[in-house]
């Protein structure tokens, strides 16, 4: 094991990563040749919407699995974000790319901002407090959206309406990038010591806290992070959809990212891809029983927390240096059966 | 003036009916700690019931608000039963998320079977409007503010008096060491259940007598808020649901009277927002020291 490890730590540091952006980009390239060549414009649509749902399941994750708390208003994140970008490349004459990009940004930043807002007096409260808090902020931001024009006089957000117009910028390339960065972003932090201060909290607030772990720093800190990437798959989900309605932002679309993050393992960044992106294609493909799709949702939900409180893959997490070290360790076992 | 006062009176009578339900809300809460979600959904569920007594099978009012009520407890016990009490020592999040589930599993059952549209519920008795000077006050109103007076009453008695609410205090003092005083947990429990869901029962009558129609998603909303009214009243803290419904009643009417109609609910989550700020135990509630 010992020599494996020494094995294992001889692929530096760069040569890791090379080889993780070299698998990235045949992904890419994979998808890119796939969505051209074998499916439809409409299943385009669908490959685009996954790549949102994984952004927001992603981001949830890190308040729900590493931080462990349960926040219920993870669509009203999604909400800044989406008006914020909207807003700005609906009105913004700059060239396609800078201002899609400037308009993610903003809509990430603006996220995070109400994050830290929210999170502050939120944090402050654990459990079913911060869940109903996090609910109430969310109801606040939708209901805000939908009457803000008619308290100030004048015509921006469009209220139950809908904003309309907003370009479609959104592309499987830029929705990659940003499921690319997302996940490496809340990869790294959660291996560096900042993650591991976030997942003593949740092991044990009160071991933690006494560890000399700042606890409210770190609780806002992950709790703004996942605000600061919902607001970007908000953003994304703007320029996709083109057309916004703070009704699609309600308190279902946060149970609907919960549920994601729930099926797939709470603290599993692999299970909240995977249960994202089934959970997005399963409705499509069965548009024929659309209509007990929720009921399923909940049974799956019940029966889920009852037999197995985990999700699925529980905490485990695909990685590539491990499948690496062991595929050097069996190698090495080869080669001491030769000697 | 007048405008005030029948606003005052719309909110008292509102606010009764949170205080029905949030006190459902404080007795599970007290005696398990968890967020009932369901709760809101089996106010709908008893409104749907007394809609299909009324209107299908042509019965009486009496028939159906005893049918509401039962149903109502019923629905509450299995509910425990079935999802609940497996999850006895599972972490809070857990439970948390069941009682989400349960909450959509009912409203969405009901969409499927029922459809979304709103079902109108015949009237229990003709109204009939008092004059009092130059404020209205009609019959359902002050059956609403009766209902839930004696209500409390008689839940306060059943709490302090009875030795089923001795152990109902005592489970929710201290679940393990009321099990070794020799208190039947479980069963306390469910009785927990069936009271607060009789009351959500109830309050699902009075607030059909003032809202006659019934819709999937009625309770969500009214759950929510019946919530928000327990917290602010102190969290397992019966006079404390009582005021807390009858506030967050009282400032609805008063949002809507001044045509801010649209923002009534985020006037409700503010005050939320703003109690669990200030005082996070609520007006009544008692300090709970965490212990290590």
């Amino acid at each position: 094991m010992s020599k494996a490890k020494a094995k294992y730590r001889a692929l530096k540091m760069p040569v890791r990563y090379i080889i993780n952006t070299v698998l990235v980009a045949a992904l890419f390239l994979g998808l890119q040749l796939v969505s051209q060549t074998m499916l439809s414009t409409y299943q385009n649509q669908v490959l685009l919407l996954v790549g949102i749902n994984i952004i927001l399941a992603v981001s949830l994750n890190v308040a729900t699995g590493y931080l462990g708390q349960l926040p219920l208003g993870h669509a009203g994140f999604m909400a800044v974000g989406a008006y914020t970008c909207a807003l700005f490349t609906k009105y913004c004459t700059w060239p396609e790319p800078l201002a899609f990009a400037a308009g993610l940004a903003l809509g990430a930043a603006m996220a995070c901002i109400f994050g830290i807002l929210i999170g502050i007096p939120a944090l402050r409260l654990s459990g079913d407090y911060l869940a109903i808090l996090t609910l109430g902020f969310g109801e606040i931001i939708r209901i805000t959206l939908n009457n803000i024009d008619n308290v100030l006089g004048f015509s921006l957000f469009y209220g139950a309406k809908g904003l309309k117009n907003i370009p479609k910028y959104s592309d499987l390339l830029s929705v990659f990038l940003c499921v690319v960065l997302t996940c490496f972003f809340i990869h790294t932090m959660l291996k560096s010591r900042h993650g591991r201060a976030v997942l003593a909290i949740r092991d044990n607030e009160i071991a933690a806290e006494s560890c000399g772990i700042q606890t409210t720093y770190y609780k806002v800190m992950a709790f703004s992070f996942s605000a600061a990437f919902a607001g970007l798959a908000g953003g994304l989900y703007a320029c996709y959809i083109g057309v916004l309605d703070p009704a699609n932002f309600d308190f279902m679309k946060s149970i609907e990212i919960l549920v994601m993050v729930v099926l797939g393992g709470m603290g599993s960044m692999l299970g909240s891809i995977l249960s994202a992106t089934v959970l997005t294609i399963l409705p499509e493909a069965l548009r024929s029983v659309a209509d007990y799709r929720m009921v399923l949702y909940s049974v799956v939900l019940i029966l889920m927390m009852i037999f197995r409180p985990g999700g699925l893959l529980g905490s485990y997490d695909f990685s590539l240096s491990r499948i690496i070290s062991k595929v050097l360790s069996h190698g090495g076992k080869e080669e001491t059966s030769h000697e | 003036m007048t405008v005030f006062f029948s606003q005052l009176i719309n909110g008292l009578s509102l606010g009764s009916i949170y205080a029905l339900i949030a006190l459902g809300y404080s007795m599970v809460y007290g005696i398990i700690l968890l967020l009932n979600f369901a709760h809101g959904d089996i106010i709908m569920v008893g409104a749907y019931m007394s809609w299909f007594v009324m209107n299908q099978l042509g019965l009486g009012p009496v028939t159906a608000v005893c049918a509401s009520i039962l149903t109502c407890t019923v629905l509450g016990v299995v509910i425990e039963k079935i999802a609940y009490t497996p999850l006895r020592n599972a972490p809070r999040l857990s439970l948390l998320i069941t009682a989400i589930g349960v909450s959509f599993f009912l409203e969405y059952t009901a969409e499927l079977i029922l459809g979304s549209g709103a079902k109108v519920i015949p009237a229990y008795f003709t109204n009939q409007v008092f004059q009092i000077g130059s404020v209205n006050l009609s019959l359902t109103t002050i059956l609403t503010l009766v209902v839930m007076v004696a209500s409390m009453i008689v839940l306060t008695l059943l709490v302090q008096r009875t030795k089923l609410g001795k152990a109902m205090r005592a489970v929710s003092e201290d679940m393990d060491a009321a099990r070794l005083m020799g208190v039947n947990v479980n069963s306390t429990i469910s009785f927990t259940f069936a009271v607060g869901s009789a009351l959500a029962g109830i309050g699902s009558v009075l607030y059909c007598c003032s809202y006659p129609q019934a819709t999937p998603t009625m309770g969500s909303m009214l759950g929510l808020k019946a919530f928000v009214a327990a917290v602010l009243g102190g969290i397992g803290s019966i006079p404390g649901a009582m005021i807390g419904g009858l506030a967050i009643g009282v400032c609805e009417s008063l949002v809507s009277a001044v045509g801010l109609s649209a923002w009534r609910d985020a006037v409700t989550f503010a005050i939320l927002i703003i109690v669990l700020l200030v005082k996070p135990t609520g007006i009544l509630g008692r300090q709970v020291q965490e212990k290590v």
